[in-house]
């Protein structure tokens, strides 16, 4: 069984063993280059750093209520006079906590694709947001968990729970060293995020005082991040961050296939465990603030690769300014959608990711899955 | 290894007519008939029990006495009356309904693309039509028919949906099951979204449409649903040996006789509108669709699977029904029981699955 990734369908692949040659007439003309060149990439990086400060701004004007200049002004200094200014110091820690937990999943799902070497791999999809968040919704029910910091690492070691389930389950029978197929990880994640949101719905009926939060659980939204809840996932988001950046070369290597890996000097079971347990921090801690999320993990690492190629080290920096840009945006279009109502932002991301990901399953050859 | 050897041969279908027994074929029969005799018993015992249980028990005079004021309108229906004849009755038939319907629509999906994946629930069919449902109530203020309809128009663009863009020459399974994952968080969010648009975010409601419940079943419903029933089923009886035959191979099945195109359409539209009028009623039941054909598979081994997933079905919705009910604390829709039941049965469905595969 031979999984493709768009880094391993580059010339490169042809030379790892289990991946013999083979005529490549349905190779779309736009495949992502392994290396794009440098003038290339540190253009690419500008363009995702303009973005993301376009979606900043956009995110402290846009919303519910229009909002004038001076009132902009003042809402940035801290003032609270008018509804205007409140209006734009109340979006100050949204925006921050959307750009914290875009990058964090952008990240998670660059690293999450480049471990399973499956291209349609993502927090969400995987099912890992979803243990994050039956470990909390179980917490706060029965464990009476109080502190925002005790949701963070209560979360982690859900996100943990479902990742090393949904992987071992996906592996079972498939061939020692490929790992386990694109279809069989997605369909096992697809069924570790039902089943966990039967059971958070479970949990969650017969406590009314848990069940306020059950849109935020079920959902997923930033509108209620304040500057302490920042504060305290912060830490873990740099950690987390800081783990999978380290874990760069690794994952370079083990777009060549395991047996290529080994041979270049790399413990490829240690590099899969690091690098994971980086994307589980990362996963987990955004869950916790944010809500389970989807798609944005997914969507984020293949638009990266388009731009900065496949090489570790530009992708995943890469891949948290942009999947913060991205989160910001989602986020304005969940307020601007149905004004004056907002929409979760977690809704806006599924369907916007969706069909994203459906364009990609119908690109990617049979035997890829 | 390609994706169709996710398609598990069902083991013992080709070995035990050697078994050496004088007339293999006919204790073979006789033994498929004892089983659907004990699960048709279980799925009439579920029935008693759930109209007997309750707040209230009462007992089985009680409830024949409700049951026949009810229906046939004889004597002054005693006691039980009223909770018996007006909220457990209905209940109970619109979980055995919903049951042999999700059942017989999984199931068929499931034989006619090959693949135990391949159900809708899995493929999006089933958010389609619970999308279009809630939409159809919450925003456009439709009721009864129209919602059934909109929920068969909503499972018949999300079927078609998924065929067309999984086919690339070829209906390759893989692609189809991705594509439904997509569709079903699709199908999740916009349902979210219309639950936000209505008037208050009603949790009752809510866990309907998200998770399937029979909390809010009632005589209105039942009348639809049993009409889809009674419609679908004898169709889908019908077509049963076309579609047995189907699974020797289209060249095969069209030298056999069998208009391929025709009873594939004919299959499809009557699968989708049987899901339709269960999730009209009941909203999506989690994994019923998919776990009824794969559990009976396991339990008989040989003929048609139609029948035996239908009382699987059945089983699985009255007794998850009973049991959120019974021997939980609180009033669980019948979907949660089912989701968080049938994730680990699945998961030890695929572990089995990929052993079988590894050992062959």
């Amino acid at each position: 069984m031979s999984i493709v990734t768009p880094a391993s369908r580059t010339p490169q692949a042809a030379l790892a063993p289990d991946e013999p040659a083979e005529p490549t007439e349905r190779d779309e003309p736009d495949e992502p280059r392994l290396v794009r060149p440098a003038p290339v990439r540190v253009g690419s990086v500008i363009l995702a750093i303009v973005l993301l400060g376009a979606a900043v701004i956009a995110s402290v004007v846009l919303g519910a209520r229009d909002v004038g200049p001076s009132e902009i002004w003042n809402g940035l200094r801290g003032g609270t006079a008018t509804v205007g200014e409140a209006a734009v110091y109340s979006r100050l820690p949204r925006t921050a906590l959307a750009l914290l937990v875009g990058g964090a999943l952008g990240l998670s799902g660059a690293v999450m694709q480049g471990v399973t070497r499956n291209p349609l791999a993502d927090p969400g999809i995987l099912g890992v947001t979803g243990g994050a968040s039956l470990f909390v919704v179980v917490g706060i029910a029965y464990f009476s968990l109080g502190s925002a910091a005790a949701y963070i690492w209560v979360a982690i070691a859900g996100a943990g729970a479902a990742s090393v389930l949904v992987y071992a389950v996906a592996s079972t029978g498939g061939g020692r060293r490929s790992g386990p197929s694109t279809l069989r990880l997605s369909l096992t994640g697809a069924v570790m995020a039902a089943a966990t949101a039967s059971l958070v719905t479970a949990v969650l009926l017969p406590r009314t005082d848990v069940m306020t939060q059950f849109r935020f659980w079920s959902v997923g939204g930033v509108g209620g991040g304040t500057w302490d809840s920042i504060s305290l996932v912060a830490p873990f988001l740099l950690v987390g961050a800081a783990i999978c950046l380290t874990a760069a070369p690794a994952l370079d290597a083990l777009a060549l296939g395991d047996d290529m890996a080994a041979g270049l000097g790399t413990h490829v079971a240690r590099a899969r465990l690091v690098a994971g347990l980086g994307a589980v921090i990362l996963a987990g801690a955004a869950t916790a603030v944010a809500g389970p999320l989807i798609f944005v993990g997914l969507v984020v690492p293949h638009a990266c690769r388009l731009m900065v190629g496949a090489r570790h080290l530009w992708l995943l920096p890469s891949c948290v300014l942009v999947g913060g840009a991205l989160l910001v945006l989602c986020d304005v279009a969940a307020r601007l959608l149905v004004r004056p109502a907002e929409l979760d932002v977690g809704i806006v991301t599924a369907l916007a990711g969706g069909p994203v990901f459906i364009w990609m399953v119908t690109r990617l050859r049979t035997r890829a899955l | 290894m390609t994706t169709s050897s996710l398609l598990r041969r069902r083991p013992g279908r080709d070995t035990i007519t050697s078994l050496g027994a004088p007339s293999p074929v006919r204790s073979v029969d006789r033994a498929r008939r004892v089983v659907l005799a004990v699960m048709g018993a279980a799925v009439v015992a579920l029935c008693a029990v759930g109209l007997m249980a309750g707040d209230t028990f009462y007992g089985p005079r009680a409830v024949l006495l409700a049951i026949g004021e009810r229906l046939l309108g004889v004597g002054d229906g005693g006691a039980a009356a009223f909770t018996v004849g007006y909220l457990r009755l209905p209940r109970v038939i619109t979980g055995l309904l919903a049951g042999l319907a999700f059942a017989a629509a999984g199931s068929t999906f499931q034989t006619l693309l090959r693949n135990q994946l391949a159900a809708p629930d899995v493929i999006g069919i089933t958010g389609g039509a619970s999308l279009a449902a809630v939409v159809s109530i919450l925003a456009l203020g439709l009721t009864g028919l129209a919602v059934s309809v909109a929920a068969m128009l909503g499972a018949l663009v999300t079927a078609a949906l998924v065929l067309v863009l999984a086919d690339r020459g070829g209906l390759d399974i893989g692609r189809v099951v991705l594509i439904g994952i997509a569709l079903a968080a699709m199908c999740q969010a916009g349902i979210s979204t219309a639950l936000l648009g209505a008037d208050e975010y009603d949790l009752g409601t809510a866990f309907r449409w998200l998770s399937g419940s029979l909390n809010n079943a009632s005589w209105d419903g039942v009348g639809l649903l049993a009409a889809g029933v009674a419609v679908g089923l004898p169709v889908l009886a019908v077509l049963d040996r076309q579609l047995r035959v189907l699974q020797l191979g289209d060249d095969a099945a069209a030298g056999l006789g069998v208009r391929v195109g025709t009873v594939r359409r004919g299959l499809v539209v009557t699968a989708v509108m049987l899901l339709a009028v269960a999730v009209a009623a009941t909203g999506p039941i989690a994994f019923v669709a998919f776990l009824a054909g794969p559990i009976a598979g396991s339990i008989v081994r040989r003929g048609s699977l139609l029948l035996p997933a239908m009382l699987t079905g059945a089983i699985l919705v009255l007794g998850a029904d009973l049991a959120a009910g019974q021997l939980l604390p609180v009033q669980y829709p019948v979907g949660v029981v089912t989701g968080a039941l049938g994730a680990p049965f699945l998961i030890v469905m695929l572990i089995r699955q990929a052993r079988s595969r590894g050992a062959s």
